[in-house]
């Protein structure tokens, strides 16, 4: 009793890619409602306005797989950007206030990792804390008022570094970082693990607070970064800003491919996923869709990317009782 | 004439793309009879039970209830039709409490039309009391051991008055004790009329209650026959289709120096005074009932719980375990019992499995090495027999037989000296439960320690060199291989000693 393995493979390589396919479809709808899309140009304009919210969607992405969430990355974010910006106009220093706006992502993430492990609060609940905390210390520093004139603040955002803008400078570098954990180290490795299963991967023998703390710190860090970036292009330290982002990373991620019940990702996937959001925006600008409208439709995908998702899992384990059942390709003996 | 026919599946067919699951099956189950199912995974058995339960329909052929054709397109259909079904995968919520499960999907109703919870309560009281089950109506099923849960299935399905109960490895994870107790249950469900479906691997049990036995292979009926013309070794043959001999492939093996001292391990209010040794080549057995706290030791030595007080040494050096880094460290590992929840990641691929203990072989210097990783699974896989369509494969798609040989290629990356091995062969099937045995002799040949925690007897008796039997968290008794025997254990478990 065998199954065809030709077309086994053929669905699978289906499903693989085919986020690719849809980023494909929407480059070629974007090029026809708008000769100049593929120019050099244009697309340089998308990877620069995507940046932000690509970075953000690594760090979702990370905990998502390691069966964790976070919420707070819009406030994280914020209160990371306004730290920064200060920090410049006091200290006139753009590492520095780098530095600074990563040191508060990191913090803040850290505070989330020990509700999360020391005091066993679901991550959920720990981070919507967070949340509303972060925002709070945002709001208070600067005593709900924007930070003007940032100087030189704005080369985070909106320079260049031999011709090519600065966010995606930012992007690629976290782009290839991420995927480097996630591929090629042993931490990247465990937390697939962790949120495929965390009960066997502790009597596997690793070490899941541990890793677990690392995974907040590396979306601290890209928080942090995200905030710097942010604050630079709109030009101003806004402790009201980035309400809701994590909301954006978050959906990037999943349209990407990686699962909301864990053990699933890929970096490219959270880029593709995070590049079709982008196209989409792009299009409803272009067609003139009422900005309401565009809120409208951008819950609608959260919501078709997670029934896609959960709609695809449930085929694998149909999958998976058929395999079972008639057996797989045994060899005797 | 009156047909003593309850249930029977003519012709039926069943397809899924590109597998004939079922073909042409013909089968037939008398009334107040119990009727047993044999037959490798993949042979389709569940796939029958299934669709007797109506979560399939099938392709070809029909059902009959009392030789009348019925379509069952649901389970709530199979269940007013008289048909109960107890599932091998215990599905259950732990948050549930015992009597919410008991009721569950028949909630009974007062005449207001809300649930009438005093009867829920009532009804619950007197069953655990009439069964003589130590746990109250509220509990949550968490609370409760793997075996307490499946004991709970089977009087689920037993109260729910069907005609007809399936029952899919109902033994799997209960204690011998229990064992008897749902032997009773059965024979006073054949005196009501009730007819019986019985799916098993464990063909002593089989053939202790079994009217009429019938072998799957590959989807087709192999043959058919009251159980009187049927011995153990003709059901093997017919289930793998060839002779199988040495079920217990044990060997002579001389015993080395001691690999393992455990002395005086206590847990408060889980057990106490625990004492073994392990030798090299040596193969220790743990025998014991529910809640006699073998599997509670075990977790303490691996580092997955703690210990209050004692000793363990390793190689003769005393050893401060406190998470299983710390024995793998040491050269010790641990097969877990309930693989589903402390084995496998169900979604990755079989190498990431196997691999997933042993980061440290194939990521270092800085980058993944991936064919390094292949060639090393790979050859692991191979040696072990392990069936799979490819290293890729996510594991959740294995029998639960090659599931269990991964676990055991992770741990065997390691190259410990210590096997704890935790009920290694429940749920599998005859042939890969021998190829386990199998590898634990070749490991136990090649100067590796095995302890064995396990329910089966049999198989303790079989594969071990001294058993050690708890009960109610201490060890009452300590047996060398010339003394062994059934009866020697059942009186230490029960602590009738």
């Amino acid at each position: 009793m065998q199954t065809k393995p030709s077309r086994r493979k053929g669905a699978s390589i289906m499903e693989k890619y085919s986020i690719f396919l849809v980023l494909v479809v929407m480059f070629i709808i974007c090029s026809l409602l708008n000769k100049n899309f593929l120019s050099a140009g244009n697309l340089t304009n998308i990877a620069r306005q995507l940046a932000v919210g690509t970075i953000l969607a690594y760090g979702a992405m990370l905990l998502i797989i390691s069966g964790m969430i976070d919420l707070s990355a819009g406030s994280v974010l914020a209160l990371a950007g306004v730290l920064s910006v200060s920090f410049y106009k006091a200290a006139g220093s753009l590492v520095g206030s780098l530095l600074v706006g990563v040191l508060v992502g990191v913090v803040c993430n850290l505070v989330n990792a020990l509700m999360v492990t020391n005091f066993s609060l679901p991550p959920f609940i720990a981070t919507l804390a967070m949340q509303t905390i972060a925002r709070g210390i945002a709001l208070l520093y600067t005593k709900g008022q924007n930070i003007l004139q940032l100087g030189d603040f704005i080369v985070f955002g909106q320079g260049e570094v031999f011709g090519v803008p600065t966010p995606i400078i930012f992007l690629v570098i976290a782009t290839v970082v991420i995927w480097y954990i996630l591929r090629h180290t042993r931490f990247g490795r465990s937390l697939y693990a962790i949120g495929g299963n965390e009960e066997a991967a502790v009597a596997s023998g690793i070490n899941v607070i541990l890793q677990k703390y690392k995974a907040f710190i590396v979306n601290g860090i890209l928080v942090g970064v995200a905030g710097v970036l942010f604050m630079s292009r709109v030009n101003a330290g806004l402790p009201n800003g980035a309400i809701g982002y994590e909301m954006e990373g978050l959906t990037a991620a999943i349209v990407g491919g990686t699962s909301f019940s864990g053990g699933v990702g890929t970096t490219v996937g959270t880029l593709a996923g995070s590049f079709i959001i982008g196209c989409l925006n792009n299009i409803m600008n272009l067609t003139g869709v009422d900005s309401y409208v565009q809120q409208i439709t951008k819950g609608a995908i959260i919501a078709l990317a997670v029934i896609y998702d959960i709609k695809s899992k449930n085929r694998k384990t149909r999958k998976v009782i058929l395999v079972e059942e008639a057996g797989t390709e045994k060899t005797k003996g | 004439m009156e047909s003593n026919i309850k249930l029977r599946a003519s012709k039926i067919d069943k397809l899924f793309p590109g597998v004939k699951a079922l073909d042409k099956i013909d089968f037939a189950v008398r009334k107040g009879t119990v009727h047993v199912l044999c037959g490798e995974n993949g042979a389709g058995k569940s796939t029958l039970m299934k669709i007797v339960n109506g979560i399939y329909r099938p392709d070809g052929g029909q059902l009959l209830i009392d030789e009348k054709p019925v379509r069952i397109q649901n389970p709530i259909q199979a269940r007013n039709y008289g048909i109960a079904m107890i599932a091998q995968e215990l599905n259950y919520v732990p948050e549930m409490s015992v009597e919410e499960n008991l009721f569950l999907g028949r909630l009974p109703r007062n005449k207001w039309g809300s649930v009438d919870w005093k009867r829920v309560r009532r009804e619950t009281l007197k069953l655990l009391e009439e069964e003589n089950l130590p746990y109250t109506p509220d509990q949550k099923l968490k609370t409760l051991t793997v075996s307490d849960i499946q004991m709970l299935e089977i009087l689920k399905a037993i109260s729910n008055k069907a005609d007809i109960i399936v029952m899919d490895e109902p033994t799997s994870a209960i204690t011998q004790r229990e064992v008897e107790v749902l032997f009773e249950k059965i024979a006073e469900l054949k005196d009501r009329g009730v007819s019986i479906i019985y799916i098993s691997h464990k063909l002593e049990e089989v053939f202790r209650i079994a009217d009429d036995i019938t072998v799957l292979r590959d989807g087709t009926v192999v043959e058919t026959h009251p159980a009187s013309e049927l011995d153990m070794n003709r059901v093997i043959a017919l289930m793998v289709g060839r002779e199988m001999s040495d079920v217990y492939p044990k060997k002579e093996i001389a015993l080395g120096e001691t690999l393992l001292e455990v002395d005086n391990l206590c847990s408060s209010g889980v057990y106490k005074d625990i004492s073994f040794r392990v030798n090299r080549g040596e193969i220790v057995g743990f025998a014991g009932l529910m809640g006699a706290g073998r599997t509670e030791v075990m977790r303490s030595l691996f580092g997955l719980d703690p210990h209050t007080s004692g000793m363990v040494k390793v190689g003769g050096r005393a050893v401060k375990i406190k998470r299983p880094r710390d024995s793998i460290v040491n050269n010790m590992v641990m097969l877990s019992e309930d693989r589903r929840r402390y084995g496998i990641i169900p979604i990755r691929s079989v190498m990431e499995n196997a691999s997933i203990a042993s980061l440290e072989k194939v990521i270092y210097g800085g980058y993944a090495h991936a064919k390094k990783e292949r060639k090393l699974v790979g050859e692991f896989f191979s040696r072990m027999s392990v069936k799979t369509p490819t290293l890729e494969t996510p594991i959740q798609s294995l029998s639960g037989g090659n599931q269990q040989k991964v676990q055991l290629a992770k741990w065997m990356l390691q190259d410990p000296d210590i096997f704890i091995m935790d009920e290694p062969t429940r749920g599998i099937d005859v042939g890969a439960k021998f190829e386990i045995y199998k590898l634990m002799t070749e490991l136990a040949q090649s100067g590796k320690g095995i302890v064995m925690v396990s329910s089966e007897m049999p198989e303790l008796i079989g594969m071990c060199d001294c058993i050690y039997v708890m009960c109610k968290g201490r060890i009452t008794g300590k047996l060398q291989r010339e003394d062994f025997s059934q009866e020697a254990i059942m009186n230490y478990a029960t602590g009738t000693n």
